[in-house]
């Protein structure tokens, strides 16, 4: 099964609405909303062992919603929303989660967050040492630990 | 049919190696089974973008969401907290913290200072030596002189503070509570051709540098110069007796799911407190109908975990979140019993630096403390990189109801009957938790924390997996003797967490090692009467 087909078109629509509720664009922070197009592109193709959890999520909003979510006035889509958080369990979960480890993965959200665009390794990071006098306190403590004869 | 070889051990993972290791110098010939193969460092997760969600996928601590080949199912339905482990070359000293702490001497004493579980046949004192062998081939850091604790002499000093150390620190000093640098097996120094911790941060996965010991980097190099054979992709399925009750060898699947006979003269398990109980009663024949092993009825029993609780909150200054190892300080404060507080025994406090943008953003969403909507990024930019975590890891009395039993119907790749676990927390265990969740909370306000979050205990947090294959003098009451032989079976050994008696509140890798060198000694002592 290619990428693109693991959701149907309705599914695909419904998971770019639902992301777009869970992270919103901002103007303020400069950042797109979970339903970019770049973000949505990276979700279908990484879906993964995470397909059939996420088809059960949106199977499951879609019976909530009763017709697309794009087509529910917002009020009724929040209610929605509401509703799929509370009964979704495992699912609902899961959805949240591919849509959340997309979006804090894309260039432009690691960007405004001040993190550099790269994984850990080969880099790394700096650690600072920290102040060592702290333990001067605890140095001075008799043993703790029960001694057996 | 294989050639027989003189030792026989099955798993490579921490006591696995390291009675490999120690038993090298015998000369003698020594096999090692693993149903895993070596991991390459170069694809660990935090060698991509993608490496917090891997996380959640291919390098889930959990085998039943990780999936790989050389993982096996298990039913943990019936346990509020779910098994976690690793499978390969090296076991789950892949995918650990790195936290290093010893049972302390009380741990061996349990019975005659609280009168609760039973002795340890074996003391502190005994394991002494080998728990120093044992820092210095895995490579310890640390600061020596710490007066909660039994004394030790780290070979590399210890990891920075860092911001997220300072602070908590600070506020141990405040609330007048102990706590120290942790011991761990990240080198903080170039050490034994590992180089140094660079911070990747992602630890628990995997080091992609080298720098967090495990058994593969450090026990099995020199294992294997020394004559060792490692056969990997090799998942044992039961263990064969003859007509005199010993042990003849095993029955395993090699890597291409061929079914072989490997005679051995000495059998050593090694596949920790799951995979031996399992491999011990999968290993039922005419003469050993419960099980071999099982005379007394205790193979699978007792199952220790340590419930652990983990506290955490968000402080205004940032922390070093994931860009340092996750460990830093350990509290040894409420270790020891105190009867007032209306439990006996104790749990150490593990600090923790933080987390990435994936894992907060997912673990304050599921909490309700991240929203969704238009106030998601103020929210998130006010967690994210703010964190402080400390969590109690608490004593698990052994209590025979917990137990791992076989499953009547999952299956393994190969078709071999898969561990089920049922478990609950008990009466003492629960006080427990209830009392360093409220000292946890009390710690995270005195560092200025707030959205204090608490997970009670953490659901996938069983990766100690203890006392289902219990050490003592008594046959009756134990499965092996104080010197890791089976009661029933003269050439048969256990090296791994399943001969803990109790599990203190530590971490058990150092002991469980320590434990496995001792044994390996004790073998290499009575190698003239080795089955008398």
């Amino acid at each position: 099964m290619s990428a693109v087909s693991a959701l149907t078109s309705t599914q695909r629509d419904d998971l770019r609405v639902v992301a777009a509720m869970i992270v919103p664009a901002s103007t303020e922070y400069k950042v797109p909303g979970a339903d970019d197009s770049a973000i949505q592109a990276d979700m279908i193709a990484t879906l993964g062992r995470d397909t059939d959890m996420v088809r059960t999520a949106l199977d499951h909003l879609a019976r909530l919603a009763g017709k697309p979510l794009a087509d529910l006035d917002p009020a009724r889509r929040g209610a929605v929303a509401h509703e799929f958080r509370a009964s979704g369990g495992n699912a609902a979960a899961t959805l949240t989660r591919v849509v959340l480890q997309c979006y804090y993965r894309d260039d432009r959200v690691v960007r405004s967050l001040g993190l550099e665009l790269r994984p850990p390794f080969p880099k790394g990071y700096a650690l600072e040492q920290g102040d060592w006098s702290l333990l001067d306190p605890v140095r001075t403590r008799p043993p703790m630990w029960r001694r057996i004869s | 049919m294989n050639d027989p070889v003189d030792v026989l051990i099955i798993g490579a993972g921490a006591s696995g190696a390291a009675v490999a290791w120690s038993l090298a110098d015998t000369r003698m010939h020594i096999l090692c089974l693993d149903q895993g193969g070596w991991m390459n460092p170069a694809q660990y997760p935090s060698t991509g973008r993608d490496w917090e969600a891997r996380f959640y996928g291919d390098y889930s601590p959990s085998p039943n969401i990780r999936g790989r080949p050389e993982d096996y199912p298990i039913n943990d339905d019936n346990s509020p907290i779910k098994v976690v482990n690793f499978n390969g070359v090296g076991g789950s000293t892949v995918m650990y913290t790195a936290h290093w702490p010893r049972l302390h001497p009380s741990d061996f004493r349990v019975k005659t200072l609280d009168g609760v579980a039973d002795d340890w046949p074996i003391d502190y004192d005994t394991l002494a030596p080998f728990f120093a062998e044992n820092d210095r081939m895995m490579g310890v850091s640390g600061l020596a002189g710490d007066p909660g604790s039994p004394p030790s002499d780290p070979p590399m000093p210890p990891q920075p503070l860092g911001r997220s150390g300072a602070r908590l620190a600070k506020a141990m000093n405040k609330l007048g509570w102990h706590w120290w640098p942790s011991d761990t097996t990240v080198a903080t120094v170039d050490y034994e051709g590992r180089a140094r911790c660079i911070n990747l941060g992602h630890c628990t996965p995997g080091c992609a540098q080298g720098a967090k010991a495990s058994t593969d980097i450090t026990y099995w190099p020199v294992a294997l110069r020394a004559g060792i054979e490692l056969r990997t992709h090799c998942r044992v399925r039961e263990i064969m007796t003859n007509e005199h009750g010993m042990a003849s060898g095993v029955v395993y699947y090699d890597k291409d799911g061929v079914e072989q006979f490997q005679p051995a003269e000495v059998v050593v398990i090694a596949c920790n407190g799951i995979g031996t109980p399992r491999l011990l009663l999968n290993s039922a024949s005419g003469r050993f109908p419960d099980g071999l092993a099982n005379s007394s009825g205790l193979v699978g029993k007792n199952l220790m975990f340590h419930p652990y609780a983990q506290m955490y909150g968000y402080v205004d200054e940032p922390t070093d979140s994931n860009r340092a190892p996750p460990t830093c300080l350990w509290s040894k404060e409420f270790y020891e019993t105190d009867p007032a507080r209306g439990f006996v025994r104790g749990y150490a406090f593990q600090f923790g630096r933080g987390v990435g943008p994936v894992f907060e953003a997912v673990a304050s969403e599921a909490k309700g403390i991240l929203p969704w909507g238009e106030d998601h990024h103020r929210m998130f930019r006010k967690l994210n990189g703010h964190r402080l975590a400390v969590s109690a890891i608490c004593e698990d009395l052994p209590e025979e109801h917990n137990r791992v039993t076989l499953d009547g119907v999952l299956k393994d790749s190969h078709g071999i009957p898969a561990p089920r676990v049922d478990y609950t927390i008990g009466e003492n265990s629960t006080k427990m938790l209830e009392h360093g969740i409220a000292r946890g909370k009390e710690i995270l306000a005195a560092a200025g924390a707030t959205n204090i979050c608490v997970n009670n205990p953490i659901l996938y947090g069983g990766w100690h997996l203890l006392g289902t294959a219990r050490m003592g003098t008594d046959p009756a009451r134990s499965v092996v003797n104080e010197w890791g032989r089976s009661h029933d079976v003269k050439n048969l050994f256990i090296v791994d967490g399943s001969v803990f008696v109790t599990s203190g509140g530590v971490n058990p890798t150092s002991t469980i090692q320590a434990i496995a060198l001792y044994v390996a000694d004790q073998m290499k002592q009575r190698l003239a009467n080795l089955f008398d």
